[in-house]
């Protein structure tokens, strides 16, 4: 199968294989006008499968989004048909509005409009709790 | 400007700090009876409390300051639906500082990102609790005059009780602290406690069920209430709140200068005959809540 290159947008490479329309979702894809391309199961040296996802318009990528869901996801930007940047993402420190608290003894589960806040508590084992309640989140793929 | 939200935002310098200023009260407290004239405490009390709210009262008029406030969210404007940052934002053009109790675990640190004011937490759901860790603190000091090489047992319900989590942070920074986990089996303590405190610090701790095999080894018991309004079913409460009664038969096996800590309010977890005994300092907590929570206002006010 043969996917055109880009000229100017963004690719999203590395995407633990069936993680792409996750990926999708997260960062509102589907809201787009331009053309997406999703390739799933992508053979890769490194990684055995791999999923891809390009797209066809230069774009403001959610990192900590990214870096939440998958970390080892490499991010490259596409200007007249080459790479002029390329990100390697880590977990972030603190994400906001990326996941959301269940407990339902926190405030956020009466307060609707507070921002969900999570931080990272331990890097080993990506634990991430709600700074209010200090609840670890247990739900990887669940997204706000 | 500075809050307190969690114990372990103060460090243990300050915590002695603030023990000795609690002490040096005790010791002479009209020299401390207008340290804060002219300002003014908050208790935004969106739970019932009694001890609580009334220490917090009783200190701001021991040093001299007004008090004003709210004793439950029926009587406030959350029962109107407003938010707590809308809630202190106002309340901060009152007041010099705030106490806040709120059901809703993380309350008091949306109101320290909104107030201009400090906010103290006086109890966010089960969550936290600083300013009784630091009651416990300062009686574990008068009583034992150390918190190195304590064997500390906790009873009753661990699972929800937010003084019991406090405390195990603030202890496990000192040396050589022991803790016996009593507790019936779904109220054991949660799994995040043991991790990212107990482990993570090295600390001994034992769990069990059984109070009687535990009490012989201990210098500290703290006893805690089941406390129903943790419980979203009532059944589950019924049949867990008398699983422990601290008794003086119970009592026989302990060693001779334990000291037996409750954060009140109990219900029939400790016996009435165990109030005579010279081991039983939680009247005495009580009252030094008042004092640690004085020199909590003057430190957080910058007062000298």
């Amino acid at each position: 199968m043969i996917v055109s290159t880009i000229k100017d947008g963004v690719v999203l490479d590395h995407i633990h294989a069936g993680g792409a329309m996750m990926i999708y979702k997260a960062l509102n894809l589907d809201k787009l006008e331009c053309q997406v391309a999703i390739i799933k199961n992508a053979d890769s040296v490194k990684m055995g499968k791999k999923d891809i996802l390009k797209i066809c318009e230069p774009i403001d990528i959610n990192l900590d989004v990214l870096g939440y869901l998958d970390p080892g996801i490499t991010v490259s930007i596409i200007c007249d048909g080459k790479v002029v940047e390329r990100k390697h993402l880590s977990l972030p420190e603190k994400v906001t509005d990326v996941i959301k608290c269940s407990n339902p003894r926190c405030i956020t589960s009466v307060e609707q409009e507070l921002p969900n806040i999570f931080k990272l508590t331990d890097r080993e084992n990506r634990v991430y709790r709600c700074i209010y309640c200090e609840s670890k989140y247990k739900n990887q793929g669940d997204i706000k | 400007m500075r809050s307190l939200i969690d114990i372990l935002e103060l460090s243990t310098a300050e915590i002695d700090e603030l023990i000795d200023v609690a002490k040096d009260i005790i010791a002479d407290p009209k020299k401390y009876s207008e340290k804060c004239h002219g300002k003014t405490l908050a208790t935004l009390f969106f739970e019932p409390s009694t001890r609580t709210r009334l220490s917090f009262e009783a200190a701001m008029y021991g040093l001299g300051g007004n008090v004003l406030g709210f004793a439950s969210s029926d009587s406030s404007s959350a029962a109107k639906g407003e938010s707590v940052a809308d809630t202190v934002r106002v309340v901060s053009g009152y007041a010099d500082i705030i106490a806040m109790r709120h059901p809703k675990e993380g309350a008091p640190l949306v109101a320290s990102m909104h107030a201009l004011v400090p906010i103290i937490n006086a109890g966010d759901g089960g969550h936290n609790h600083p300013t009784q860790t630091l009651t416990d603190l300062l009686t574990i000091s008068r009583e034992k005059g150390r918190f190195n090489d304590l064997t500390i047992g906790l009873c009753g319900d661990l699972k929800f009780g937010r003084t019991v989590h406090s405390i195990i942070g603030a202890m496990s920074r000192y040396d050589n602290v022991k803790f016996v986990l009593i507790s019936p089996e779904e109220l054991k303590i949660p799994g995040y406690i043991k991790q990212d405190v107990l482990d993570k610090n090295n600390i001994e701790y034992v769990e069990t069920r059984s109070l009687e095999d535990a009490i012989p080894e201990l210098d500290i018991l703290y006893m805690t209430r089941v406390q129903r309004e943790r419980f979203f079913n009532e059944d589950d409460y019924i049949r867990l709140k008398d699983t422990y009664i601290l008794n003086a038969k119970k009592l026989e096996k302990a060693k001779s200068d334990l000291s037996i800590l409750h954060p009140l309010p109990r219900v029939n977890e400790i016996a009435v005959e165990v109030d005579s005994d010279p081991r039983a300092c939680y009247f005495e907590q009580a009252l030094n809540g008042k004092f640690i929570r004085m020199a909590l206002i003057l430190k957080l006010l910058g007062v000298e």
